[in-house]
């Protein structure tokens, strides 16, 4: 266990750190941060803004969000079944085909219902 | 002395990784800064210019100073953002980004770790990014990123879902996790995974092209529509930090893709023993290489410039030897070949974006939604009968003795 | 423009411009989005206004013609051309005709080079980041000539009232024809690199419709026009110049979106080295500047001449109290016009399509706002 994911783990905290440190050590040698009213201005093409951005936004973005949700976790489990396909034999390529029988008609559902129209 | 430090580097399998580690961060890091010369050259050679031509021989030193620039800038913080996830957020796309290069193998004697889940790992880990793009946007507390963090990620998951089930195939043929194992199994067969799963080779590559956001998927940072999406408010090295990551995951699609379909470390035509004479590339391509900079130093006009040109040349020539020794051209033969299709694939990456317009935004979850994920399903279904088929019924055929 | 109700609180208001890079200058657009759909669109013009026509009134007939070329700076030279041609009917002097055709060769040239610079930041807006490149390669052809002739590149000042002021160099003639040969392939290498392209065909078919009837009805004139199916080019219609004594197609779409305008600015563009290669050949040596007297003071009256600009019908009106300067002088600039259509057009689509039929509309701001 260590000897595989100990490497992984020195990894990680080696990429976690390099940001941190270089923004703080570059705190000693870059200009200090001397905020005016313009320069802290979030961006909107030269136009005060008129409204908070953290507003309403689209539908759309949550039902993409929870249609990945649905097939995201479906690809999960294909992953340990394609792993082990040649274990489970024809048992598991019928057990998996209806599931994806399943998925399709799901799939099916949603297109028909428009969920994958943008707009 | 040398032999003591070999011994206890052997004796310790940490420090050994830490070794890897390091080794493997910085020759990335160096490969991210000058990928984007290599897209600012490629893209310029191919739009009739020149490109960056300024800062040393060649541009060469282009990146170094963009990097110091980036460095070295004033760090604003827009009004109204939220100060701990504006810095958070481009320092979880870096540290996914980085993360997932642990369980690459860039060679048979070369990777930091094997583990038997590497593909779940990876897919796992390189979804952690969306949080930086979206934490990003949304922290910045204005239109422009806001909009783009979400298209952003929602394109990603789309694609993610396609790649996803495109490597299931994949799988389906390896019968492992384990990046390693995946390439090992391609030499045992004699085939690459892309001869058997074409259809899942192209919808990987479109689906990595459309989560690194890259032509003609790069609408979350359309600069026509929304400046420069998600991170519009970003400057100086936080800015850096996704322009990094971003070139990162480019280097990281490119090595998943190479070594589950294009048989990673392997030589082309590894089983053809006729064909033998390729270890000897390395070296050759080094003394080609040597040859072309010679060339184009002797061009230039600048004395300084051709010194440099020559013992750059020079350089390529003495490592082309050293490495011709055969206990050294045995060992750099897998991450040769390595790096080479993952540099075709970089090269690929930098053409799209010469070539294609971009896609809207629903057009590009119509290619996603409507095309990748049913062809996907169908690959993955044929995958599964076909290879039951050939396994139980008829094991004397000759694809089945490939699949075998 | 845009109506008010659609300024509900709902309904997220976006800026675009005036600086963002989408918007070929300074125009701001503010958007009334449900989603990523445009529910309502108000442009707001006015970044740029420099009083050009109340300029005019303050200077002599002359020294305003420099300031035209101000307007649509990328343009320059059919932009001065309507000026002095206005005034020259004011005037009612004819102008020989070795002036004419090097007016007309200059102005087809002028006109590619216009074509050019849309093609390659309307591609550009679409995320094509290549043609950009190859346009401005020719484009600088075009204008290494403009410069040889008059010294000037951008604002050229090319023409004066009566004729013009240099003859051509030696070598104008070899140089014109050796750009068109070296020119029409070119064209074919933007078109294999965008009209077969399915995203860009899917970027541009059917976006910003724009009908015949409503083309009319809003005013819109040049390649926005044609791309609608009406078949109206002033060159044709009302001709000036010498344009009646050369033959030369006017392309015309179908659908009037904004795939059909690209083809039509395309193909005008080979037009304009049609045109362009039978002038070279009428070109005939003889006097460029027809009886303009030192001062120029025309007689009381008004006159309203228009050309074809690149960008569709540039009119200018000048009233003359019989001084030195001009008592009123109105310009008609095309993109003015064809932006009213904007709204018609973009309402319903997405965002990504602001971009595209802001491109397609071909609008210089230095024009719209004067």
């Amino acid at each position: 266990m260590l000897n595989e994911y100990g490497p992984i783990l020195i990894f990680m905290a080696i990429a976690a750190a390099f940001p941190l440190v270089t923004l703080w050590i570059m705190k000693f040698i870059r200009p200090k941060f001397n905020p005016t009213a313009e320069k802290v201005m979030p961006y909107e093409c030269g136009i005060t803004p008129e409204s908070d951005a953290r507003g309403r936004y689209t539908v759309r973005f949550y039902i993409i969000a929870i249609l990945f949700v649905v097939f995201d976790v479906e690809t999960i489990y294909l992953f340990p079944w394609a792993v082990q396909y040649q274990v489970l034999g024809l048992y598991g390529l019928v057990e998996m085909l209806v599931f994806l029988g399943v998925l399709i008609v799901g799939y099916i559902w949603i297109w028909k219902r428009g969920a994958l129209d943008w707009i | 002395m040398l032999e003591n430090a070999f011994n206890v580097v052997m004796a310790h399998p940490l420090l050994l990784a830490v070794i890897k580690i390091l080794i493997v961060f910085a020759v990335l890091s160096g490969i991210v800064a000058y990928l984007v010369y290599m897209e600012r050259k490629v893209l310029a050679f191919m739009q009739a210019r020149l490109g960056p031509m300024r800062v040393g021989p060649w541009g060469l030193l282009q990146p170094i100073a963009d990097g110091l620039k980036l460095l070295l800038k004033e760090d604003i913080i827009p009004a109204g953002a939220d100060k701990f996830v504006f810095l958070l957020a481009p320092a979880i796309s870096v540290l996914a980004a980085f993360t997932v290069f642990a369980v690459i193998p860039f060679a048979g004697n070369f990777y930091i770790s094997d583990i038997n889940i590497g593909l779940l790992f990876i897919l796992g880990v390189s979804s952690l990014g969306i949080y930086g793009i979206i934490l990003g946007g949304w922290s910045s507390n204005s239109h422009y990123p806001l909009l783009g963090a979400l298209r952003s990620s929602a394109q990603l998951v789309s694609y993610e879902v396609a790649a996803g089930m495109a490597l299931v195939g994949v799988l389906l043929i390896s019968n492992s996790l384990s990046m390693v194992e995946i390439v090992n199994r391609q030499q045992q067969m004699g085939v690459w995974n892309v001869f058997l799963q074409p259809l899942a080779f192209v919808i990987y590559v479109i689906a990595a092209v459309a989560e690194t956001n890259r032509n003609p998927f790069d609408l979350p940072e359309a600069e026509s529509e929304l400046t420069a999406g998600f991170h519009t408010e970003y400057s100086g090295f936080r800015f850096a930090l996704y322009f990094m990551a971003e070139y990162t995951n480019m280097v990281l699609v490119s090595c998943i893709a190479v070594t589950l379909f294009l048989g990673g470390w392997l030589r082309p035509f590894s089983s053809v023993h006729a064909l033998d004479f390729l270890r000897w590339a390395p070296p050759v391509s080094l003394v080609g290489a040597a040859v072309f900079i010679l060339w184009l130093g002797l061009q230039s006009r600048v004395p300084l410039e051709r010194y440099f040109f020559v013992a750059l040349a020079l350089g390529c020539v003495a490592v082309g030897v050293i490495i011709s020794y055969p206990l050294i051209l045995n060992a750099v033969q897998g991450i040769f070949w390595f790096g080479v299709k993952v540099l075709a694939f970089l090269y690929a990456f930098i053409w799209y974006r010469a070539t294609f317009p971009r896609y809207r935004y629903d057009q590009l979850m119509n290619v996603g939604w409507r095309w990748m994920i049913p062809l996907a399903l169908a690959n993955l279904i044929v995958t599964a009968v076909v290879r039951y088929l050939l396994s139980a019924h008829t094991p004397a055929s000759p694809v089945a003795w490939l699949l075998r | 423009m845009a109506e008010t109700t659609y300024l509900d609180a709902n309904e997220l208001v976006i800026n675009m411009g005036p600086q963002h890079p989408a918007t070929h200058g300074v125009l701001r657009v503010k958007l009334n989005l449900d989603g990523e759909r445009v529910m309502g669109s108000e442009c707001v013009i006015g970044y740029l206004h420099r009083g050009v026509e109340k300029i005019a009134e303050n200077r002599t007939y002359a020294q305003f013609a420099p300031y035209t070329d101000r307007m649509d700076y990328v343009a320059a030279v059919t932009n001065g051309m309507g000026y002095v041609e206005a005034v020259e009917k004011l005037l009612g002097v004819e102008i020989p005709s070795r002036a004419q055709y090097t007016r007309m060769i200059l102005a087809e040239l002028q006109r590619i080079a216009s074509h050019l610079l849309w093609l390659g930041t309307h591609a550009l807006d679409l995320g094509a980041m290549t043609p950009v490149f190859y346009t401005f390669r020719e484009r600088e052809e075009i204008l290494k000539i403009l410069e040889k002739y008059c010294g000037a590149r951008l604002t050229t000042h090319a023409f004066r009232i009566g004729g013009l002021q240099y003859d051509l160099y030696d070598g104008f003639e070899r140089e014109v024809v050796a750009f068109c040969d070296y020119f029409m392939p070119k064209i074919d290498e933007y078109e294999q690199l965008l009209t077969t392209n399915r995203i860009w065909v899917n970027r541009t078919r059917k976006i910003g419709v724009l009908s015949g009837e409503d083309a009319i009805a809003m005013g819109v004139t040049g390649p926005v026009l044609r791309g609608s199916g009406v078949k109206w080019d002033i060159r044709k219609a009302q001709p000036y110049e010498a344009y009646d004594q050369v033959e030369f197609d006017i392309p015309i779409g179908e659908h009037g979106d904004t795939y059909d305008r690209y083809l039509v600015r395309v193909q005008e563009m080979r037009q304009a080295v049609r045109i362009i290669r039978q002038c070279v050949e009428r070109l005939a040596p003889g006097p460029i500047f027809g009886k303009v007297g030192k001062v120029i003071k025309p007689p009381v009256g008004e006159v309203y001449h228009s050309i074809e600009a690149p960008k569709g019908e540039l009119g200018y009106f000048v009233v003359s109290d019989g001084s030195t300067n001009p008592y009123r002088v109105r310009v008609r600039p095309p993109s003015l016009i064809n932006l009213q259509a904007f709204d018609m057009m973009a309402r319903g689509h997405l965002v990504a399509d602001i971009v595209a039929i802001i491109g397609t509309l071909d609008i210089v701001l230095g024009e719209v706002d004067r």
